[in-house]
């Protein structure tokens, strides 16, 4: 599919802007407030996705550690935010300010790694969130900079020209605050599909392209491979922190667990779920994974309509039925759910010529 | 000096249970070139069967010695793990074998999540002891102490790590194996069954998991249905440490790990003046980790890829 947005008719492309002006309305007549909550974090993983997807779908460098980012992104919110330090600087000075970092960590992670591939960059770039993760959890002590494993709490939400995010109804009745985080976060999301679309299009993006077919053939055609790794690295933690600081703003509170390689592991299922390098099917994939956990709560209540009564809690059966829905939907749809075409045309001749698992080249 | 020695002995039991579950990680990869996530847990259901058996049969005031109804234990864990292992490969990784690289990946993790939730369902969510049935005999050795517990894990990793040496550079099976990793479509046009040759490291795999995992939980008296994934996680390090897709690699890199891990725990306190403390253990280890792969890109013992043409 063609995102280009000319390519598109009008007509269509106005029906989804106003279902997606809307959707928050009929999402919470429909299923409750708390449901519009869980569309905001749906925004929120579809831009940590798309900046994961820099990373991983365009220039092909297996990334286990993306959530350290992240998590860089919500600690500079949270310390420049909120009460631990006093400090309450305004989120235009605090967001850049925590992608710029998580950048400059995302350089400081790819730096050493340039040489390595495959599974050694997966492994190392594992190891490297679980050493941020670590090293939040425990600078609590001799000097109390992150607060330990309770977290930094009462962090500033977004406030826009005097309207802040937390309470919008002060100034605009009716408007709740999951809605107006669902807007910002709209708009902000958008951004980013705008920004993933025009670099993947790029000399850069096409560059990253050729990295990750063959890296070799790459350098020698001139393209500087170790800048543009770093630059994919950079770009995917710049996508990485900005969506950590939102996270950050949204909770009102942050500790260690959020950031744990679980996580890590389920943005990167997010986009190969969903059909790795294609936007649509990344947002797809993010979409998908943020809902299903929630929407497994409601086998209670399945199990009380057909049985009459609960017969295993449904919050052990809920991870359950995620981790076999993850089995099945890459059984049947191994190259993710929304496929670009062009990848679907290379599996469909692959399948043709030679069994993958005999190929050398794979 | 004591504290060196004691570290050193701890490292070296622990890191040969991380050599254990290694091995199943490097041989998976060394024929699928896929990164089985799902072992750790397998090691976990290990420990859980073992640990229902042991339970059961100390529960039935069973007249046995301590040591035997351990290895009853055992010897449940090890064929329900093969079967675990077998099964994994059948439904999660065999569908998978041509799709995308990234794939199997997920369906592994997938499998993961599935098991370690099983688990709880299963098994609950809090912790399960390990009755006190097995001898505390403990030893002096020049100032460090040394339970019997320990040298026994110690030696029995050593024996299996030995068998499986043994196994794949002396028998037919072992020779298929190597083949199949080598190239598998070379090695079916040789004659070599690949399907059941994967299977079989399948099995083989799962069954060091499985006691591996029984260790495990002897050795810190407690299992969880959670214990399955930072022990995986431990043990995949140590396998990409050794250099992946390298058996002796793998205890290599496991007895490394578990050496550094415990000194770090030891010493980090005095090296960095008292401002780290042994919480930041799995900090070492990983930075050990990247710094090795910084210098040796493919690992201490792994062999030097070509880049592709």
């Amino acid at each position: 599919m063609n995102l280009r947005l000319t390519h598109k008719p009008l007509p269509g492309l106005l029906l989804i802007g106003v279902a997606l002006a809307v959707a928050p309305f009929v999402v919470q007549a429909g299923l409750g407030i708390y449901w519009v909550r869980i569309l905001d974090l749906a925004l929120l993983y579809m831009m940590l996705a798309l900046g994961l997807n820099i990373v991983v779908g365009y220039a092909g460098l297996l990334d286990l550690g993306y959530i350290a980012f992240y998590a860089v992104g919500a600690y500079v919110y949270a310390l420049l935010a909120s009460p631990q330090f006093g400090l309450h600087l305004p989120f235009w000075l605090v967001l850049p300010a925590g992608a710029a970092i998580a950048a400059a960590f995302g350089v400081l992670l790819g730096a050493p790694t340039l040489r390595l591939r495959g599974d050694y960059l997966a492994i190392v770039t594992l190891g490297f969130g679980e050493i941020i993760r670590i090293f939040i959890n425990n600078l609590d002590r001799p000097v109390n900079i992150t607060n330990g494993p309770q977290g930094i709490n009462l962090i500033d939400p977004i406030s826009i020209g005097g309207l802040s995010l937390a309470q919008p109804q002060v100034l605009i009745p009716g408007l709740s605050s999951a809605h107006a985080y669902y807007y910002f976060f709209l708009a902000l999301t958008l951004l980013a599909i705008f920004i993933c679309i025009r670099l993947q299009d790029s000399r850069i993006g096409r560059a990253w392209a050729a990295i990750r077919e063959d890296e070799t053939a790459a350098e020698a055609m001139g393209i500087n491979t170790r800048n543009l790794k770093l630059l994919a690295f950079a770009m995917g933690a710049t996508f990485g922190g900005l969506s950590g600081g939102l996270f950050a703003s949204f909770q009102g509170f942050v500790s260690p667990e959020s950031f744990n390689l679980m996580e890590s592991i389920m943005i990167l299922c997010m986009i190969v779920l969903g059909g790795m390098g294609h936007i649509p099917g990344v947002l797809l994939g993010a979409f998908l994974l943020t809902i299903l956990p929630e929407a497994l709560r409601y086998i209670g209540d399945f199990q009380r309509a057909a049985f009459g009564h609960v017969i295993v809690d449904p919050s052990d059966l809920r991870m359950l039925l995620f981790g076999l829905s993850l089995v099945l939907m890459m059984i049947f749809r191994p190259a993710g759910l929304w496929p670009s075409t062009q990848r679907r045309r290379e599996l469909g001749q692959g399948g043709e010529q030679v069994p993958g698992l005999y190929d050398e080249q794979r | 000096m004591d504290t060196f020695l004691q570290q050193l002995i701890n490292g070296l039991v622990l890191g040969s249970v991380y050599a254990l579950v290694a091995l199943g990680y490097t041989m998976v990869y060394g024929i699928l070139e896929l990164i089985n996530f799902a072992h750790g847990e397998v090691t976990m259901i290990g420990a859980m069967v073992a640990l229902s058996v042991i339970g059961a049969l100390v529960g039935a005031h069973v007249d046995l010695p301590g040591i035997a109804i351990v290895l009853v234990g055992v010897l449940a864990a090890i064929p329900a793990c093969m079967l675990l292992g077998f099964t994994i490969e059948r439904v999660a990784y065999r569908p998978l074998r041509n799709a995308p690289r990234l794939a199997p990946l997920i369906t592994a993790i997938g499998v993961s999540i599935l098991l370690q939730n099983l688990a709880m369902v299963i098994w609950g969510r809090q912790y399960i002891s390990f009755p006190p049935i097995l001898p505390r005999t403990t030893y002096h050795l020049g100032g460090a102490t040394l339970s019997a517990l320990q040298i026994f894990i110690f030696v029995l990793s050593l024996v299996l790590m030995a068998g499986l040496i043994v196994l794949v550079q002396k028998t037919k099976l072992g020779r298929a194996m190597r083949a199949t990793a080598q190239s598998p479509q070379v090695a079916g046009l040789m004659g070599v069954n690949i399907n059941s040759v994967i299977s079989l490291t399948f099995i083989i795999g799962s069954a060091l998991a499985a006691v591996a995992g029984v260790m495990v939980s002897a050795y810190y008296g407690i299992a969880h249905y959670y214990m399955g994934f930072l022990l995986g996680l431990k043990a995949f390090t140590a396998a990409v440490l050794g250099g992946i897709g390298n058996l002796g690699g793998a205890m290599l890199g496991g007895l490394l790990l578990g050496v550094i891990e415990s000194m770090g725990a030891g010493y980090i306190g005095d090296i960095t003046g008292g401002f780290m403390g042994s919480n930041y253990q799995d900090v070492f280890a990983f930075f050990v980790l990247i710094l090795v792969l910084v210098f040796r890109p493919s690992g201490l013992l792994g062999e030097r890829v070509g880049e592709r043409a």
